[in-house]
C-alpha cells in the first residue's frame, strides 16, 4: 500500500475524477458539481427570505451535502492517514523561486503556513488570501452557476458553451490574482516581473 | 427564480424518494482523499498552474474532462436510464447559452481561486486534513454565496 502514500500522479487522479461525472449521471441522473452545496448550506441556515434560497434544499441538496461531508472525511483520510501534514508538494523550481521572491518561506504541506494559519488572519495578506479569496470563490461560483467541478469538468465534458465561457473567466481571474494581486499583497521586492 | 435558472445544468432533478445517501458520502470520501493526494488542493499547485510552469493541473483537469466526456458519450449512445429508471437529462451545447454571468462570475471565481488556492471541493478536503484556517475560508465562501443570493436581482446575468 506504499504507493497510496505517495502523491498520486495526474494521469491517475484526472481519469478517476472524470469517472465521477458519468457515475453520478448514471446513479442519480444528476449533474456532478460541488459549489451548489454552498447554496444549500445558506438555504438551510440563513435563507433570510431571499428568492435564491427559497426552495426545498433537503430534496435537491441532500446528495450534495452528503457528498461534501464525505469530502471533509476524505481530506482527513488523504492528509492524515495516507499522508502527513508536512509532505512537500513537488512544484516546479521556477514556481518555487518566484514564490520565494515574493517572500514565501514555508514550503511544507499543501499550502504555505506562513500565509495560511489562524494567526496569519490578523495580517492584511493572510486576511485577503483566506477571507477575500474564499468570499470570491463562493460568490463567483454561484454567479457563474458552477465551479471547477460543475463547469470545468462536468460542463466541458458535455460540451456546454456556457461552461467554456466560465472556464475562460476562471483563467482570466486566476492569472490576474497570481501575477498582479499576489505580488502586490506580499509586497514583492526586487523588481521581478 | 427557480432551480431551472441554474445555468450549469440543473440541480433540480427530482430525487428518488428511496434514494440512499451513503453512496454520495462514500463518493465524497473518495474525492476528498483524491483532492489531497493528487495535490489539486495545494495552493502551490494552483500558483504553478497560473504561472504555466508544469503540466500537473492541466493534466488532472484535461484527463478528467476527456474521461468524463467519454463516459457521457457512452451513456448517451447506450441510451441508459439512471439507477432509478428515469431517462437521464444531459445539458448540451445546444441547450446552453453564454451569458454575462458566466464570464463575470467566472472571473470573480478565478480571482478568488488564485488567492486562496483552492476551489470549493478542496476547501472541504483541506479543512478535513486538519487545517482549521480553511474552515474560515469555507465560511468566507458561504458568505460569498449568500451575498450572491442577496445581490442576484441587481447583478447582470
Amino acid at each position: 500500500m506504499e504507493f497510496l502514500r505517495q502523491p498520486w500522479p495526474w494521469w491517475v487522479a484526472g481519469p478517476l475524477i472524470g469517472l465521477v461525472v458519468p457515475a453520478v449521471y448514471w446513479y442519480g441522473g444528476r449533474v456532478w458539481g460541488i459549489s451548489s452545496s454552498l447554496r444549500h448550506l445558506c438555504a438551510a441556515t440563513l435563507p433570510a427570505g431571499l428568492d435564491y434560497f427559497r426552495y426545498d434544499w433537503k430534496a435537491t441538496g441532500s446528495w450534495h451535502l452528503s457528498m461534501v461531508l464525505g469530502v471533509v472525511a476524505g481530506g482527513f483520510l488523504g492528509g492524515r492517514v495516507l499522508g502527513r501534514p508536512d509532505d512537500v508538494v513537488a512544484i516546479h523550481a521556477d514556481t518555487r523561486s518566484a514564490l520565494q521572491a515574493m517572500g514565501v518561506q514555508d514550503f511544507a504541506g499543501m499550502l504555505p503556513a506562513d500565509l495560511f494559519s489562524l494567526a496569519s488572519l490578523s495580517t492584511p495578506a493572510g486576511l485577503v488570501l483566506v477571507v477575500g479569496g474564499g468570499f470570491l470563490v463562493g460568490f463567483g461560483a454561484r454567479w457563474a452557476g458552477g465551479c471547477t467541478s460543475g463547469h470545468a469538468i462536468s460542463g466541458l465534458a458535455s460540451l456546454q458553451r456556457s461552461s467554456l465561457a466560465a472556464v475562460v473567466g476562471f483563467f482570466v481571474g486566476g492569472l490576474l490574482s497570481a501575477h498582479l494581486l499576489l505580488p502586490l499583497l506580499l509586497g514583492a521586492t526586487g523588481g521581478g516581473p | 427564480m427557480s432551480l431551472a435558472s441554474e445555468s450549469c445544468g440543473t440541480i433540480g432533478t427530482a430525487p428518488r424518494r428511496d434514494e440512499p445517501l451513503w453512496p454520495y458520502f462514500g463518493l465524497g470520501v473518495f474525492l476528498g482523499a483524491l483532492f489531497i493526494k493528487s495535490e489539486v488542493a495545494s495552493w502551490f499547485r494552483i500558483q504553478e498552474m497560473f504561472r504555466f510552469d508544469a503540466v500537473h493541473m492541466y493534466g488532472v483537469i484535461g484527463s478528467a474532462v476527456v474521461v468524463a466526456a467519454g463516459g457521457v458519450a457512452l451513456l448517451k449512445a447506450l441510451g441508459l436510464r439512471d439507477a432509478g429508471g428515469r431517462p437521464i437529462e444531459f445539458p448540451s451545447f445546444d441547450t446552453t447559452r453564454v451569458r454575462p454571468n458566466h464570464l463575470l462570475g467566472g472571473t470573480a471565481f478565478g480571482l478568488g481561486w488564485g488567492l486562496i488556492g483552492a476551489c470549493p471541493g478542496p476547501l472541504y478536503a483541506l479543512l478535513g486534513s486538519g487545517l482549521p484556517v480553511m474552515g474560515v475560508g469555507l465560511l468566507a465562501a458561504l458568505a460569498g454565496a449568500w451575498t450572491y443570493g442577496w445581490l442576484k436581482p441587481r447583478l447582470p446575468h
